[in-house]
């Protein structure tokens, strides 16, 4: 499939290349470029074998035998790659009514995700459910905004992690949908709802200001944008209502888009939301260039999609 | 040991430098890669999932039944006979485990016609046919409701006009689409009598503007899937042959 490309450039880029490689090679040592590659999967709903040549909607797509070379194939031309899943990991085939979700978590274990957050249909065995899979998951679970204090979960779903890759720091935090009137509060028991937005702008504050990230990923599972409900909390919501944030990597809403969208955060700068629909059908690719230099107006950011 | 100004000169200055030295974004590109056919499948995880698949069909496949004709949803006016097996296994599955809850009995079954998602073919029925009629995740819940709103319940079929699931209540309309007659184990409906209705939790909830079970008397989560309570219906029973009955009729004259 040929996509149509587009490059969003503002004109300070042009006076960035300009000023970009002046003197900076006589300082520091080590790499002065980098990039980090962020691939991303929502909503995989328990399909972890392709869909059938039979299938009325998407035949012979998804899989996740298929997925794992795909990564791997990154992987390899760029070790300086970040796994994320962005909720609803369970329901949606046998495989979840006859394992609970173990094979879901084992198989992404062996795909080497580095983050997960969690989804409403990770709820449906209960919490309960999905502490029993925990076990089976080597990597971590992210949530800014559900408190699992008072519930078996507590201690074991980190608000953020900070990840280090060919020395660039990134700060990935999760963002949760309120249950209420989605789940069961017999599922969810007494897992608290906290506002995203305010989760988001306390989470960006810690990794842009304590830990130093250079970049700043959002994990949401609070859905894209509500076109009949516009003013409830969503993706395309949040990255305009907040700064820092580089990417929000969405999923709730099964949403496929015809590339990442670019929004304006409330300082105006440029960055990006995506997801990538449902059922592993797809897998989200980010690339972010980087280069070490004097900082310099963020619309020097050239945004390809 | 004091260091000399120097050195903590040009050490802040060299910080200060270094400070300057950021890493910054400088250009993000942004796409879809789509898994098709055209990726090879990585044989190790393929070799994992295996045994897994291997014995999810082998379960799915098990033939736990025969039905003696094809059931569809389209075949029937007001009752088919694949939407009076819904209703009657929801009956015949459930009750035992509300009895055993609450010491009551299930007066009336409804669901929706929309929930059947698929058609019960002739021949073997395995559990696959459970996941095929059923994908959804529902429960059955046990909702109170006092005999006034069963009659909004009743006003909600006659309106709808379709096959919509229903046992235990039975409706006779007259030919102008006038209820003629309702009744739930054969007594007229009592305005202030609560009565049992097994539902799903999602029709309980609103869906397909069921609006008339709330507010409730009661309500109890059985914690028990609609397509379990097929399986093991399934299991117990050799052989699948409901009919279309009287339990919802037009007159035609």
């Amino acid at each position: 499939m040929k996509r149509r490309e587009f490059i969003q450039q503002t004109s300070a880029s042009a006076a960035l290349v300009a000023t970009g490689g002046l003197g900076l090679t006589s300082f520091t040592s080590g790499e002065k470029t980098t990039k980090i590659t962020i691939l991303h999967t929502n909503d995989v709903h328990s399909h972890i074998d392709p869909f059938g040549p039979e299938n009325g909607k998407n035949p012979n797509q998804g899989g996740v035998a298929r997925r794992a070379s795909l990564i791997d194939a990154i992987r390899k031309e760029n070790p300086n790659t970040l796994l994320l899943d962005a909720g609803d990991i369970f329901q949606g085939t046998p495989y979840f009514n006859y394992y609970g979700g173990e094979l879901e978590f084992k198989l992404m274990s062996k795909l080497k995700y580095d983050a997960a957050t969690i989804g409403n249909h990770d709820f449906d065995n209960g919490i309960d459910g999905l502490f029993a899979q925990l076990p089976h998951a080597q990597f971590d679970f992210l949530s800014a905004n559900y408190d699992f204090s008072n519930t078996v979960m507590d201690g074991l779903v980190k608000p953020y992690k900070v990840f280090e890759k060919g020395g660039v720091k990134i700060g990935v935090f999760g963002l949760g949908i309120e249950l209420d009137g989605l789940v069961n509060k017999n599922m969810y028991k007494e897992t608290k709802y906290l506002d995203p937005l305010e989760a988001s702008q306390h989470m960006t504050r810690i990794l842009k200001e304590d830990e130093k990230c250079d970049l700043i990923i959002c994990l949401s599972h609070i859905g894209y944008y509500y076109k009949n409900n516009p003013d409830k909390i969503s993706d395309l919501n949040l990255a305009a209502k907040t700064k820092d944030i580089d990417l929000i990597i969405g999923g709730h809403t099964h949403t496929f888009l015809p590339k990442p969208t670019i929004v304006k955060n409330s300082l105006g700068k440029n960055m990006l939301v995506n997801q990538v629909g449902c059922y592993g059908i797809n897998l989200g690719k980010i690339d972010f260039h980087f280069y070490k230099g004097k900082p310099i107006s963020s619309e020097g950011t050239s945004i390809l999609v | 040991m004091k260091i000399p100004h120097l050195l903590i000169a040009i050490f802040t200055l060299a910080l200060f430098n270094c400070k300057q030295e950021v890493w910054q974004i400088k250009q993000i590109k942004g796409k879809q890669i789509a898994i098709t056919d055209s990726l090879k499948a990585d044989p190790e995880i393929e070799a994992f999932i295996k045994p897994f698949r291997e014995h999810v069909n082998k379960d799915l496949d098990s033939v736990l039944s025969y039905a003696v004709d094809t059931y569809s949803k389209s075949d029937g006016e007001f009752n088919t006979a694949i939407g009076n097996l819904f209703a009657d296994v929801v009956y015949e599955q459930a009750n035992p485990i509300f009895f055993k809850k609450t010491g009551k009995n299930i007066d009336m079954v409804l669901l929706n016609h929309g929930g059947i998602r698929s058609i019960i073919s002739k021949g073997p029925v395995t559990s696959r046919t459970a996941y095929e009629i059923m994908p959804f995740e529902n429960s059955i819940v046990v909702v109170g409701l006092k005999g006034s709103q069963i009659n909004l319940l009743i006003d909600y079929l006659i309106k709808a006009k379709r096959a919509h699931p229903i046992a235990k209540l039975n409706l006779i309309l007259d030919i102008n689409d006038h209820l003629k007659e309702a009744t739930i184990s054969g007594k007229p409906i009592d305005v202030i009598k609560t009565y049992y209705v097994a539902t799903n939790d999602y029709l309980y909830s609103g869906g397909d503007h069921m609006t008339f079970f709330k507010p409730e008397e009661s309500i109890v989560f059985l914690d028990y899937k609609i397509r379990n309570a097929f399986i093991d219906y399934f299991k117990k029973t050799d052989t699948i042959s409901p009919v279309i009955d009287n339990r919802f009729i037009k007159l035609k004259k």
